[in-house]
């Protein structure tokens, strides 16, 4: 089986943002594999290790996404292709989706996971939108996944709960956490990690129609609601102090 | 600007509120631009919501069966039903099942799209969509340029407001067309009697509560106030409760009108999942927590006394 992860380089939850106009100032940005994608690098590498084939890593961005699939190298995959975009949009899904299927198309792959989303712009799309491109049936929300053969038996999350469903390769995947446990890269891994080579594909390469997407402006978070500490002398104080302020000045109760 | 088309959500025959904060939305940029309001059903019984969403601003009231939802069934009914009515604007839930088929949708019909919007606004005729990125760090404003532009909005981010369409009921013959994806069983044991993601409100427990035997105590608050049940990462992984209850960055996105946090410290992830709520209270016997930096009321306390005088004081009031 060929099968294609999707990996995105994102900043870490704990690191401090400074959008500018258009986009964020990457200065000081600590950048980590977006943690929905790890379960997808998981899952692609425990597929080969029982039925063979080849996990291909790829990522989109600049030159700074090599590191993350030099991380996805350390973790067992066994090809890795930078799709490189330097002015590029990173919130634009549909735009992402062309360059990849066109990717994987070419590629003839049988399967494609990617995260259930990415933590910078928790859109859920690019996956979604590259099956539908591909004309292949995809299950968002995997906790579960078993092959026979073509048959692909899949449990998912729904809304209050899980669904089993079932479907035939070529597909894709998004991961959902509870899909499987990451592995840490071992030392001997991310050591040849560092000489494996990393195919650079251009957009001109692959093809895309223009970006639909125009960033009008980016902008820090609203400020909140002046929050303040209530005072009482016991629980039934505070509680009644509470039950007001939610009926009366928050009007939410 | 052309029409504006809304794809409402039902649950368990209802329609969800979602389905009115949306078609309200669609009411004030279809009257910033001339344009109608066309707020699909997925049912053939259409006329049992039409005086609801008629009341919300909808124009035409567009019922089509498309059986059980599949990602693929609702993505051909819904593109075919856009294709035919040639919206500018589509609104789509940013639900489970909206996040399921709104970007085949996309591709679809070619148009550009921006998930997860929690603000929407017209500036030179065209909609201007905000969206929380980075873990709500910061706010990034979208155009598209595509002749259909799609927006999924987040629950509870748009206001319901009163004002009647022409509410005309229509039948789609649009079908689910052929899917590749079969669903074999559902098991709904584990979930939430509330679903976390549409709540209005949300009392949610994190380490404080010390362990499982103590969600009752906050289940009996949820259920006082119609509350959904939602629940830190550490819960979570210590095998306290079921994911499905997870609030934050591995769990869910929410932005209820009210989240009362108790014994939750308030891990940047955390806050990442639940930081737009309108209004939050934190209860907490560590002052220091990171919650009180975003709460809008804070209770330095036992939650183990504050939460059961807080469920009996609302009991009180409530009736």
């Amino acid at each position: 089986m060929k099968i294609f992860v999707l990996v995105k380089q994102v900043p870490d939850t704990e690191t401090s943002i400074k959008p500018g106009d258009k986009a964020i100032n990457e200065s000081g940005v600590k950048w980590i594999i977006s943690p929905y994608d790890e379960f997808a690098i998981e899952e692609g590498i425990r597929i080969r290790e029982k039925s063979g084939g080849e996990v291909v890593a790829v990522s989109l961005g600049p030159d700074r996404v090599v590191e993350a699939l030099r991380t996805a190298y350390a973790m067992g995959v066994d090809r890795a292709i930078h799709v490189k975009v330097d002015d590029y949009i990173t919130f634009d899904s549909t735009y992402t989706s062309e360059l990849l299927a066109n990717l994987i198309k070419a590629e003839n792959a049988d399967l494609v996971i990617g995260g259930r989303q990415s933590i910078d712009t928790d859109s859920s799309q690019v996956v979604i939108q590259i099956a539908e491109r591909l004309n292949i049936p995809h299950v968002a929300m995997a906790l579960k996944l078993e092959f026979d053969g073509t048959k692909v038996t899949a449990t998912r999350e729904i809304e209050g709960g899980t669904e089993v469903v079932e479907t035939t390769a070529p597909l894709a995947i998004t991961a959902q956490k509870g899909l499987n446990e990451p592995r840490y890269p071992s030392l001997k891994g991310i050591m040849s990690a560092k000489k494996k080579p990393v195919d650079v594909k251009k957009p001109e390469e692959l093809g895309a129609t223009p970006s639909k997407l125009e960033v009008v402006s980016l902008e820090p978070p609203p400020p909140r609601i002046a929050g303040r500490k209530l005072e009482a002398g016991d629980a039934a104080g505070f509680a009644s102090q509470l039950v007001k302020a939610l009926r009366e000045e928050a009007k939410v109760i | 600007m052309a029409d504006v088309l809304v794809v409402s959500e039902l649950k368990d025959g209802e329609l969800k509120k979602i389905s009115k904060e949306l078609t309200s939305a669609a009411r004030k940029i279809a009257d910033a631009s001339g344009g109608k309001v066309h707020t699909v059903v997925i049912s053939d019984n259409a006329d049992k919501y039409a005086a609801d969403l008629k009341a919300v601003g909808a124009d035409t009231i567009i019922g089509v069966n498309l059986g059980d939802f599949n990602p693929e069934g609702y993505a051909n009914g819904i593109a075919s039903i856009i294709q035919e009515k040639k919206p500018g604007v589509v609104l789509i839930p940013h639900s489970s099942q909206g996040k399921d088929y709104s970007a085949r949708v996309a591709i679809k019909v070619n148009a550009g799209i921006v998930a997860d919007a929690v603000g929407l606004s017209i500036d030179g005729g065209k909609v201007v969509a905000k969206k929380p990125i980075y873990s709500g760090k910061a706010y990034a404003n979208f155009k598209i340029n595509s002749e259909i532009q799609i927006f999924t909005v987040r629950a509870n981010s748009q206001e319901v407001t009163l004002k009647d369409g022409a509410g005309v009921v229509e039948k789609s013959g649009a079908g689910a067309g052929e899917v590749r994806l079969k669903s074999i069983s559902k098991d709904l044991s584990g979930g939430n009697k509330v679903q976390l993601a549409d709540a209005s409100i949300i009392v949610s427990g994190g380490r404080g509560i010390k362990g499982p035997e103590n969600w009752p105590m906050l289940q009996d608050l949820a259920d006082t106030l119609g509350a959904a049940l939602g629940a830190s990462r550490a819960t979570v992984d210590a095998g306290w409760i079921s994911h499905s209850h997870q609030v934050g960055q591995t769990g869910k996105t929410v932005s209820p009108n009210c989240y009362i946090a108790c014994g939750i410290s308030g891990a940047i992830q955390h806050l990442a999942g639940m930081g737009s709520s309108k209004y939050i209270v934190a209860i907490n016997k560590d002052g220091d927590a990171p919650i009180f930096k975003v709460a809008t009321y804070g209770v330095v306390a036992d939650l183990f006394e504050v939460v059961p005088a807080l469920t009996s004081e609302f009991k009180k009031v409530l009736g």
